[in-house]
């Protein structure tokens, strides 16, 4: 079956990030029809296709531009987040590099509907190279009138400036983000207020993900009815899905919500490498519970993902074989959140450092039995306490990696050893 | 070492496009990395200056973000994502493969100052796994004649 492209349409033509080539296919058509309609409208419609946030939450989009408060004395403003940092994600970096029009003409009618006349794109540092195509694309948008005063002739006017992070996962989180912006660390504030009341420079704020706002224009062209009719009812649209980790073919294949995980896996991603079976995948980026080789069934959506326990986060989803050590992968993960914890929660700065050194004491063949039921409380007081879910992000895939295969933590114990033979954790094709 | 006029322009122009100064601090930072190659004290001190902010808010900021560099680093960077998606397909042993051939660990820099590498997390590029980003240019689906031939490459540089 091929893939159900709407936002991937165009990313494999050559020069696909020129204006001239959105143009010529179709781009900048959703604009001006937007800009004819009231901006409410526009809310309206986005609200009427079911459209939930991509950047992870999962929140209705229409509903949160809703948020903001329509006789705001002080400007308002869009940040596009363009961090795409979380493990297993990749779909942004290829909008932008290869489609950024796309994603700024969203912009400029998510700008429209919340009444902002400035919006930041944030992109993480570790994409040069999206950041040129950006700086590129925005000039281009202006020389056409796409962007500035007086848009189309509207009165409609709208400045956008990219900002490139500096390398820190946490600058994702949409209020980390914000900081990041105001020149400060990229550390979360407690909410509420909620950015859509008190945001960037004190001002009412949307923060949207790049896919997220990948999807506006095509809405707005084809309308409500038309997004809602593909997917689930409460899960419309396409979504980016992203295949990483031990599969054939990873890659990026644009899928309707809800198919099956294992219908992604075996049928786009052409199965496992070397046939090997499955014994975990992580399903939704690396902050997301992981599911067993029994839950390949599950439809890839928000809400039967979160029912499983899990999450649809990025959709990342990542293969973990047979071969595969789950004190090691465990491992791994905790050493990312340790490196990326802000810092400011107790929770989340002492116990991510403490699940690494726990992890890493099993993994090595120093661990004890009751090391196991000290990490399962350490995860649950991770959750739900902390100013941002990163603390989260750690705890769920850790708790579940060791309810799930505590076998082969038990075994590490026992042994005093990894009984896995390899040193490494993975395959290296070139071997 | 103070700043050259043309550096102060551009640093100028930069922060006639933000609400406030502060918010200027990080594409300032950028700038002035890019003109030095790292982030000296005197450097931060002197960004300090040009934004009205304290010096010790710009270390602060300086030394949050992974890719300000506070102390001196190698005309080249190489940054070798380690996260999950990339381990699982040979990011390990992509590590030791370069260790071995620099002579270098992790955080270090070659003795002829040509080559840092780091371990980055996730490049947002699992899908062509294992991925290293040197310098500005993204390299994937690595293998040793890949990182063979780059590393020639920067080192005749
Ligand atoms: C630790 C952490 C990292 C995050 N990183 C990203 C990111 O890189 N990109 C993104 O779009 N959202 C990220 N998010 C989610 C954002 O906080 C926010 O929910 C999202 O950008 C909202 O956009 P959406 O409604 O369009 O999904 C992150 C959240 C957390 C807790
Ligand atoms: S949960 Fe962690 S990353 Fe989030 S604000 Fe607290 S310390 Fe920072
Ligand atoms: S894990 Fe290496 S690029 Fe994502």
């Amino acid at each position: 079956m091929p893939e159900m492209r709407i936002i991937r349409s165009y990313v494999d033509r050559a020069n696909s990030e020129t204006i001239e080539s959105y143009i010529a296919s179709g781009g900048y058509t959703a604009l001006p029809k937007a800009l004819r309609m009231d901006p409410l409208e526009v809310i309206e419609e986005v609200k009427k296709s079911g459209l939930r946030g991509r950047g992870g939450a999962g929140f209705p989009t229409g509903i949160k531009w809703s948020f903001i408060p329509r006789d705001s004395k002080k400007p308002v403003y869009l940040c596009c987040n363009a961090d795409e940092s979380e493990p297993g994600s990749f779909k942004d970096r290829e909008i932008i590099e290869r489609d950024p029009h796309q994603m700024l003409e969203g912009i400029i009618i998510a700008c429209y509907a919340i009444n902002a006349h400035k919006c930041y794109i944030y992109i993480r540092g570790e994409m040069p190279k999206g950041a040129r195509i950006l700086e590129r694309a925005i000039r281009e948008a202006y020389e056409k009138g796409f962007l500035g005063e007086n848009i189309l002739g509207s009165g409609f006017s709208l400045d956008v400036i990219l900002f490139r992070g500096a390398g820190a996962y946490i600058c994702g989180e949409e209020t980390g983000l914000l900081e990041s912006i105001e020149g400060k660390n990229g550390e979360p504030r407690p909410k509420p207020p909620f950015p859509a009341q008190v945001g960037l420079f004190g001002c009412p704020t949307i923060i949207n993900n790049v896919e997220t706002l990948a999807c506006v224009p095509h809405i707005i062209n084809r309308g409500a009815d038309w997004f809602a009719s593909i997917g689930t009812p409460k899960n419309t649209g396409t979504k980016i899905y992203g295949l990483s980790g031990c599969v054939n073919r990873p890659g990026l294949y644009e899928l309707p919500l809800g198919i099956p995980l294992r219908e992604l896996i075996y049928e786009y991603g052409e199965g496992t490498r070397f046939g090997r079976a499955i014994k975990a995948v992580s399903p939704g980026g690396s902050s997301s519970a992981v599911l067993t080789a029994d839950e390949l069934d599950i439809p890839m959506d928000f809400d039967s993902l979160a029912k499983a326990g899990s999450m649809l986060g990025t959709a990342g989803v990542t293969v973990i074989d047979e071969s595969t050590c789950m004190v090691r992968v465990a491992q791994n993960l905790a050493h990312f959140y340790r490196d990326e914890s802000c810092g400011q929660c107790v929770q989340c700065r002492e116990g991510t450092w403490w699940l690494e050194k726990m992890l890493t004491r099993i993994e090595e063949g120093r661990g004890r039995m009751e090391y196991l039921d000290t990490i399962l409380d350490a995860c649950s007081q991770m959750k739900g306490t902390t100013i941002c879910a990163l603390a989260d992000g750690c705890a769920m895939p850790v708790e579940s990696i060791v309810r799930k295969f505590r076998h082969e933590f038990e075994e590490h114990i026992r042994l005093k050893r990894c009984p896995f033979e390899s040193r490494y954790m993975g395959v290296w094709e070139e071997d | 070492m103070a700043f050259s006029e043309d550096l102060k322009e551009r640093i100028k122009k930069i922060m006639s496009k933000y609400e406030t100064k502060q918010s200027a601090l990080i594409p300032v930072l950028h700038e002035v990395q890019r003109e030095y190659g790292w982030l000296s004290l005197d450097s931060m001190k002197e960004v300090a200056e040009l934004l009205s902010i304290p010096p010790a808010d710009v270390q602060n900021v300086a030394t949050f973000y992974t890719m300000f560099f506070t102390k001196p680093v190698g005309k080249h960077i190489i940054w070798l994502c380690r996260t999950l998606p990339c381990a699982l397909r040979g990011a390990q042993q992509v590590e030791h493969y370069i260790s071995e051939k620099l002579g270098i660990k992790p955080g270090e820099t070659t003795p002829d100052g040509k080559i840092t590498f780091f371990e980055a997390e996730c490049l947002a590029s699992c899908g062509t796994a294992p991925v290293m980003l040197v310098d500005d240019e993204l390299y994937e689906n690595l293998t040793r004649k890949k990182i063979d031939e780059l590393i020639e490459k920067l080192r005749a540089d």
